[in-house]
Order: structure tokens, then C-alpha cells, then sequence
């Protein structure tokens, strides 16, 4: 009975666990001194917080005429956005796909550039073309067509990398050219992954467009920066209700298309 | 008329796929190549229309060289061989007529194929897939066949592709004894009809002298028996492979 109790192997030691709760806290108390932040602060605010929440109530719906119209063009925004960068996804996809291109040196190039889209945030990109082409809905749409290509096309290739190969060695057979590989082996095969990803980017392009105004970028996010500037926090309400709405609603009818596509 | 010469593949890790092969397929021939697994029969089928490269030697294919076309060239030469695959190769998600259309494509520029076939290429699909008797079957997706009919799908889009050569990889390799009848029934049949030089490697030794007119015979990479059906004894097969014939080589009586 000792003999065996003495072979049970042993636990493996926890200092690494220590060692990382340790480097945590660490992490943790250093970031809140570098940034000011402390419980106290945290507890003081709470006064304002309640302060702001009561000049939000109730919301002004007399407001919502005013807001809807910006609202459709941030809609608008993102469907542009989202369908300029759908059309540049399809060539980038292509050429960043192992299985779809020889030379390593291509997709090596193509990836490159779509990590490269996504390092770039958003509200940066819009802020760029603002300085471009001025205030405008143009610069929210281009700063969402850039996100969407990288979005798109990243979510794409990988999906192409892992379609069935025996279609397309059938095409090789038939004697097809690329173009006509690509139309009747790849793109049967990939469409309904394809459009999915484009919807799903189109519902975080809704989102992002809503903020997008705040550096000039049109849309309603310009109404947020107007009200909070002037104080009217029971508009701002109004506008956070309205796009929370239209949010919802699109997010919901988009993955119920998803669901049906896959 | 294929004729191999002096064809060899050695794969980049060293590995002799095929040795110096020397044959000879005359127009008309139904050659089926048996030899156990890894023998090269595959790689060497796959020479024939360069979905694999070799290393040495030459294929031509009508007198044409394949093995150093190019291009549009080579397009051309594929579009005279079709190809049917163990594992069918059709689009699942697209229409059974869509996937018979698809041989259809080295004749027109890819412009056109994007907009559309001509009714005359409609025509000959529908007829393709008549041949092998699952015209009603056009409409519907491919997926929703069972793996005898996709073969034949693959079968029909060969027939639309006016394939003057066929090469078979196995084509009955996923398939049940009855459907493994009636495919082969197809092939030999079309190969009868139609004259078309038909190339096919086949596990089952019994499939092989029922079908063949002439029998290959691999053994790693070296072609180690040619000859017709008569000469193919059961002692030749346990030289080609390299011991007796083993019982699930055979693809039994009562099938066939």
C-alpha cells in the first residue's frame, strides 16, 4: 500500500499560476496609476453619472424628425461602403488563397495588404479622408469600403483555402481557362460563404457608421457631437434610441438571412 | 493515338512514381491498368492529361505533344481527353445540367460562358445525360444524387466535353457492386459506340477481364505486363502483384 502511494505521480508545481496572478495584478495596479483611474474617482462620478442619466429622461421624440433622414444616410453609408469593399474582396480573396495561386510571392503580398487594412481603425481611415476630400458622406464611405475589403476578403480566402479540390482538378481536365475555373469550380462552391460574409460585415458597418460623423464623416454620428456640445442630452437620448432600434433590427434580419444561406 | 515515350516521374522527396514507360494506345482501345495500390497507375493516368507533370520522357497525345504545349495549347489538348474521377468532381450545390455543361467550357472564351451556353450546347448536355440515362434528372442538384448517378453525371459531362479519349481513375472505387456494373456498362458502352479511346484503372481483377481489350499491368512505376485479356491468367496477375491474387481483389460472381 506505501510502495504504491509513493508512484502516484505529483501534482505539477503551481507557481506558474502564481507567477501569472501576480503579473496580472501588476499589470493591473500599473495601468490604473499611469491613467489616474482609482475606485474613488470611480465613486465620486457616480453623482454626474446620475445627474446626466436624469437629463437624458425622457427623451425628446420631437427630436426623431430631425434625426431620421441622417440616419438613412448612415444607412446608406454602410450599404455603399459594405458593397464597394464586397467588389474589391473578390480579387484580393483570390489572390491571398494558397489553393488559388502558385506563386507563394502573390499571396504572401495579398495578405500582407489585408493585415495591413485591418491594423487601420476605422475612425482613423475617416478621419484621413475627411482631411482628404472633406466633411461629407464620401469619407464615411470610403473608410468603410477599406474596412469591409479587409474584413471581407481576410473572412473569404480563408474559406476558399478549404473548398473541395476535386471540382476544380475537373475543370483543369476539361480544359478550362482561369476565368472559367474560377466561374464554374470556385464560385459555386464559395458564393453562399461569400454573401454571408458580406452581410455580416454590412451589421458592423451600421455600427461603425453611427459613430463615424463625430470626426465629420457624415451621418448621424454628427448629431451626437452636435447635442452633446450643446448639452441636450434628452436629443442625444433620442438619437442613442433610434440607432440602437435600427441596429437591432438589421442585425436580426441579417443573421436570420445567414441562417437560411449555409 | 497516345503514345508515352521513355516517360519517367521521380517526386521532389525522391520517390520513383513511374520508371521508364513505353506505350502505345491506338484510337478505339479499351485498356484497363490494374496493379495494387502506390503502383503508379493513378500518377500515370494523370500523366496522360498533365494534372500531374513527369520528369522525363514525352507524352503525345494525336501526335501533339502535351508535355511541352503551353497556353491555350494545352487547353486545347485537355479539352480533347476527359476525365472521370473516383470521387465524381462534380459541384454539389450546382444544377446536374450545369455540372454536364461545365465540359463545355474549353470551346468558347470565358466571356461567353459567363453569360450563358449556347442552346446547341444545352442540347448536346441534355442528349449527354440521355445517354446515360438520367435526363430527368437535369434540373436538380447534384448533391441530391446517389454516387452511381453522380458518376454518371461525370460520365455525361465527358460526353458533352466530345472527349476523343476518356481516362477513368478508379471509377468505381465509391461505388456498390450493381452501380459498379452499370457504370462500366456506360464506359463500354460509349467506348463502342462512340469509338473513344477508353483508359481505365481498376482494382477488381474480374472487372478488368470482363471489360478490357487489352489489360496493363504496373508494378512501382514499371509497366510489368501488356497484353490482351486472354494472356491475363491469374499466374500473370500474382506477377503483377508481386503475390496470389488476394480474395477483395475480386469483385465476386454474383455481381457480375
Amino acid at each position: 500500500m506505501n510502495a504504491r502511494t509513493k508512484q502516484l505521480p505529483k501534482p505539477p508545481g503551481k507557481l506558474k499560476h502564481a507567477l501569472t496572478f501576480v503579473i496580472v495584478l501588476f499589470l493591473l495596479w500599473g495601468s490604473a496609476v499611469q491613467t489616474e483611474a482609482s475606485i474613488g474617482r470611480l465613486i465620486s462620478g457616480i453623482p454626474n453619472m446620475w445627474d446626466l442619466l436624469k437629463e437624458m429622461f425622457p427623451p425628446n421624440w420631437a427630436y426623431f424628425d430631425n434625426i431620421v433622414n441622417p440616419m438613412l444616410d448612415t444607412i446608406r453609408m454602410a450599404i455603399a461602403g459594405t458593397t464597394f469593399g464586397a467588389v474589391f474582396a473578390i480579387p484580393l480573396s483570390i489572390l491571398a488563397a494558397r489553393n488559388m495561386v502558385r506563386s507563394p510571392w502573390v499571396y504572401q503580398i495579398a495578405r500582407f495588404i489585408l493585415n495591413l487594412l485591418r491594423t487601420i481603425p476605422d475612425l482613423l481611415l475617416a478621419a484621413i479622408f475627411v482631411a482628404i476630400f472633406g466633411l461629407g458622406l464620401i469619407p464615411g464611405i470610403l473608410a468603410l469600403a477599406v474596412f469591409s475589403v479587409g474584413l471581407i476578403a481576410k473572412l473569404t480566402y480563408e474559406s476558399l483555402e478549404t473548398i473541395d479540390r476535386g471540382p476544380l482538378e475537373a475543370m483543369t481536365s476539361v480544359g478550362a481557362s482561369k476565368l472559367q475555373w474560377i466561374a464554374f469550380g470556385v464560385v459555386p462552391q464559395i458564393l453562399p460563404h461569400f454573401i454571408s460574409y458580406v452581410l455580416y460585415t454590412f451589421e458592423i458597418n451600421v455600427r461603425a457608421a453611427a459613430v463615424l460623423g463625430l470626426v465629420g464623416a457624415g451621418g448621424i454620428g454628427l448629431y451626437y457631437e452636435k447635442t452633446l456640445g450643446f448639452l441636450e442630452y434628452d436629443k442625444t437620448n433620442s438619437i442613442i434610441l433610434l440607432t440602437l432600434a435600427v441596429v437591432l433590427a438589421i442585425d436580426y434580419f441579417s443573421t436570420k438571412l445567414r441562417e437560411k444561406l449555409l | 493515338m497516345i503514345e508515352l515515350r521513355n516517360v519517367s516521374k521521380t517526386y521532389p522527396n525522391g520517390t520513383k512514381g513511374l520508371s521508364n514507360i513505353n506505350l502505345t494506345f491506338e484510337k478505339g482501345e479499351f485498356v484497363v491498368i490494374v496493379g495494387l495500390s502506390g503502383a503508379g497507375k493513378s500518377t500515370l493516368l494523370r500523366s496522360i492529361n498533365r494534372l500531374h507533370e513527369i520528369t522525363e520522357g514525352e507524352i503525345r497525345i494525336d501526335g501533339k505533344s502535351i508535355t511541352a504545349a503551353k497556353g491555350a495549347e494545352l487547353r486545347r489538348i485537355r479539352r480533347d481527353i476527359g476525365m472521370v474521377f473516383q470521387s465524381f468532381n462534380l459541384v454539389k450545390r450546382s444544377s446536374v445540367l450545369r455540372n454536364v455543361l461545365a465540359g463545355r467550357v474549353g470551346y468558347h472564351s470565358g466571356l461567353r460562358t459567363l453569360l450563358g451556353f449556347p442552346k446547341a450546347d444545352i442540347h448536346l448536355a441534355l442528349q449527354a445525360l440521355d445517354r446515360v440515362n438520367i435526363a430527368e434528372k437535369a434540373y436538380i442538384r447534384a448533391d441530391q444524387l446517389s454516387g452511381g448517378q453522380q458518376q454518371r453525371v461525370a460520365i455525361a459531362r465527358v460526353l458533352a466535353q466530345e472527349a476523343k479519349i476518356i481516362l477513368a481513375d478508379e471509377p468505381v472505387a465509391s461505388l456498390d457492386p450493381l452501380t459498379t456494373k452499370q457504370v462500366m456498362d456506360d464506359l463500354k458502352r460509349i467506348n463502342q459506340e462512340l469509338g473513344i479511346t477508353t483508359i481505365v484503372n481498376l482494382h477488381y481483377i474480374d472487372l478488368a477481364r470482363e471489360y478490357a481489350t487489352r489489360i496493363v499491368g504496373l508494378r512501382a512505376g514499371e509497366v510489368v505486363f501488356d497484353g490482351p485479356v486472354s494472356e491475363a491468367t491469374d499466374e500473370r496477375f500474382a506477377e503483377i502483384y508481386g503475390r496470389p491474387i488476394q480474395e477483395d481483389e475480386l469483385l465476386g460472381e454474383k455481381a457480375l
